[in-house]
């Protein structure tokens, strides 16, 4: 009512005040004094020790451990998890009965079994069962190569495999969620195109489907990551937390160990989350996504300063 | 127009094709021959099984009776000594890859651009050059008027030039014969036009069509031929003008009636307009 119509009788531009918003600077209030309090306990308590949380941060079989176990074994396990979650979700998908029964009961068998169970379970089960592995006719003398199991069975590889085969059973359903979120009519053009099958899901349905795989694959990426930390199980020791915790348990200082592990944690899940972002917006394309991403953050921030009417 | 045809063979050969979804009978014995260069107009009601027929012919829909040859072909099967085999998936993709496609919602490929999907079958399916199929891959999209468009993705344009990039896309692959199903009904009705057009130039060069469409005016001025279907079985069949303008079977006096209604033309009111595939203002769209 502050600012008058324009001249004509006709009204002119909207000048009207944004709605405001006194919860939010009451919350942003509330939470700067917080923060501020536990930044000065940081600062004031000694016993956070920062100078040893640093170097146990750059110890170097902290550093071995976080390269070995946690990322390679992030790595790893989540190369194998996808390339055959997916190979499970197709085979779930298939007109073939015994693909499709194979599938099924594989996810039943990994999903029921707690990680660090079968990590102990494969570990040391595998080698105890077959110290050598031979692949051969069943119930005939037949044989095509011999394995010696424990030249394969270090730790990281065994504790690689069980990560990747559990986690294999959660993708194919992420996997066959995917596929089916792609539009029928895509695989009739690309049939109509005289694509078979394969090429059809190949070039057409699973470059679609990342669009639904990729951010819930992103958190299994996270949850790997953090998992990585039940490779003590097999036991691998070339692991990053296990080497924190044997910083801990030698000088007795348990928190700033496990704090340098936290934030190793910390900044391996932002630089995943960083690289997350960008293969959505890869797989996005053509779907007009990261635009409207981009206008949520800003509608956010805008929203703070009292502008957003929303 | 294919040059290796004889004009004595037909392209396609349809005889007594049935088909039922779970034990309901969407066809109930289809005859229909389409000659080379031919331009068939499938007409009828929602529910008559046009749809479902044309989807038969590159064998979206297997049929449960009856054949279709394609160029002299037997499509799904391999005939021995009068015991049909099933063709595995790479014989029936094959098949398919002479038979062009253009469907009611486009079904273009939204992760790639205009110029991607029309390049996306040469290059991977017949496995041509990428710079070659590049070229071709232009001029058609030059010659259904999106050349400036080439690198937009498919949500970037407007549903009329969906489709014509989807007709280019599926003129790619030189196809003997091209589909089209109802490919204006999901369009709004000032995009129907430029749609129209460009089938119309199709026809025009000599290409073999067979058209799923509610489009009258479309069906009399550019098809050699329409097919009434009603039930699932063909009602009524002849030269395009004849059957729009004369229709003999009741029912499809009372589908062209019912139609023609909605579309405000009436038949013989411009016979040799110009721009008779060009739809008035009021269209039925669905």
């Amino acid at each position: 009512m502050s600012s008058a119509p324009d001249t004509l009788d006709r009204p002119g531009e909207i000048n009207a005040r944004p709605v405001r918003h006194p919860g939010r600077w009451i919350a942003i209030a509330v939470l700067a004094v917080l923060a501020a309090m536990l930044i000065s306990s940081f600062v004031t308590n000694a016993k956070w020790d920062w100078p040893f949380v640093w170097q146990v941060m750059k110890y170097k079989p902290v550093i071995t451990g976080l390269l070995a176990g946690t990322i390679l074994g992030t790595i790893g396990a989540m190369i194998i998890g996808v390339v055959l979650g997916v190979l499970l979700a197709i085979m779930r998908l298939t007109d073939n009965p015994v693909l499709k029964g194979a599938s099924w009961l594989y996810i039943w068998f990994f999903r029921g079994i707690p990680r660090y169970v079968l990590l102990i379970v494969m570990s040391v089960g595998i080698l105890y069962l077959y110290d050598t592995l031979t692949i051969g006719l069943p119930f005939l003398p037949v044989t095509f190569f011999t394995i010696n199991v424990k030249t394969f069975s270090t730790g990281l590889f065994v504790g690689i495999l069980a990560l990747g085969l559990s986690e294999a059973a959660y993708m194919a359903e992420i996997a066959r969620a995917g596929i089916l979120s792609v539009d029928k009519g895509q695989d009739e053009a690309a049939c109509a195109l005289g694509m078979s099958k394969g090429l059809s899901m190949r070039r057409v349905i699973l470059p679609q489907a990342m669009r639904v795989i990729v951010p819930p694959t992103g958190n299994e990426t996270l949850s790997m990551v953090k998992d990585t930390s039940l490779l003590v199980a097999v036991p691998v020791t070339n692991e990053m937390f296990f080497q924190a915790q044997a910083v801990s348990q030698a000088t007795y200082k348990v928190m700033p160990s496990l704090i340098a592990a936290v934030i190793w944690y910390l900044i391996v899940s932002t630089i995943l989350g960083m690289g997350q972002s960008w293969l959505e917006r890869h797989f996005g394309r053509g779907f007009g996504a990261q635009t409207s991403v981009q206008n949520d953050t800003r509608v956010k921030f805008l929203g703070l300063r009292g502008g957003g009417g929303n | 127009m294919s040059t290796q045809s004889e004009s004595a063979r037909p392209l396609v050969e349809a005889i007594n094709v049935t088909k039922a979804f779970h034990g309901n009978e969407v066809l109930k014995g289809i005859d229909l021959h389409v000659n080379p260069g031919e331009v068939v107009c499938l007409l009828g009601p929602s529910g008559s099984g046009k749809t479902t027929f044309l989807r038969c012919i590159n064998q979206l829909e297997t049929i449960n009776g009856g054949r279709i040859f394609v160029d002299g072909e037997l499509m799904g099967y391999r005939d021995q000594g009068g015991q049909l085999y099933r063709l595995k998936d790479k014989e029936i993709a094959a098949q398919r890859r002479e038979i062009g496609m253009v469907f009611q919602r486009f079904n273009l490929f939204p992760h790639r651009t205009a110029l991607q999907n029309v390049m996306e079958a040469p290059v991977h399916v017949k496995r041509q050059k990428a710079a070659t199929v590049r070229a071709d891959a232009l001029a058609l999209l030059d010659r259904v008027g999106l050349a400036d468009r080439a690198n937009h993705y498919p949500s970037q344009l407007s549903g009329g030039q969906q489709q014509r990039v989807a007709i280019a896309r599926a003129l790619a692959m030189q196809p003997k014969l091209m589909l089209f199903d109802e490919p204006t009904s999901a369009l709004d009705p000032e995009l129907v036009g430029e749609v129209l057009l460009t089938m119309r130039e199709l026809a025009e060069g000599g290409m073999t069509m067979i058209v799923v469409t509610h489009e009258i005016a479309f069906a009399r001025d550019v098809a050699d031929r329409v097919v009434f279907m009603d039930g699932g079985v063909v009602v009524e069949q002849g030269p395009s003008r004849e059957i729009i303008a004369r229709p003999q079977h009741e029912r499809t006096k009372s589908f062209l009636r019912r139609i023609l209604t909605e579309q405000d033309e009436t038949p013989e009111a411009h016979p040799d307009a110009p721009d008779a595939g060009i739809p008035a203002h009021l269209r039925k769209h669905s």
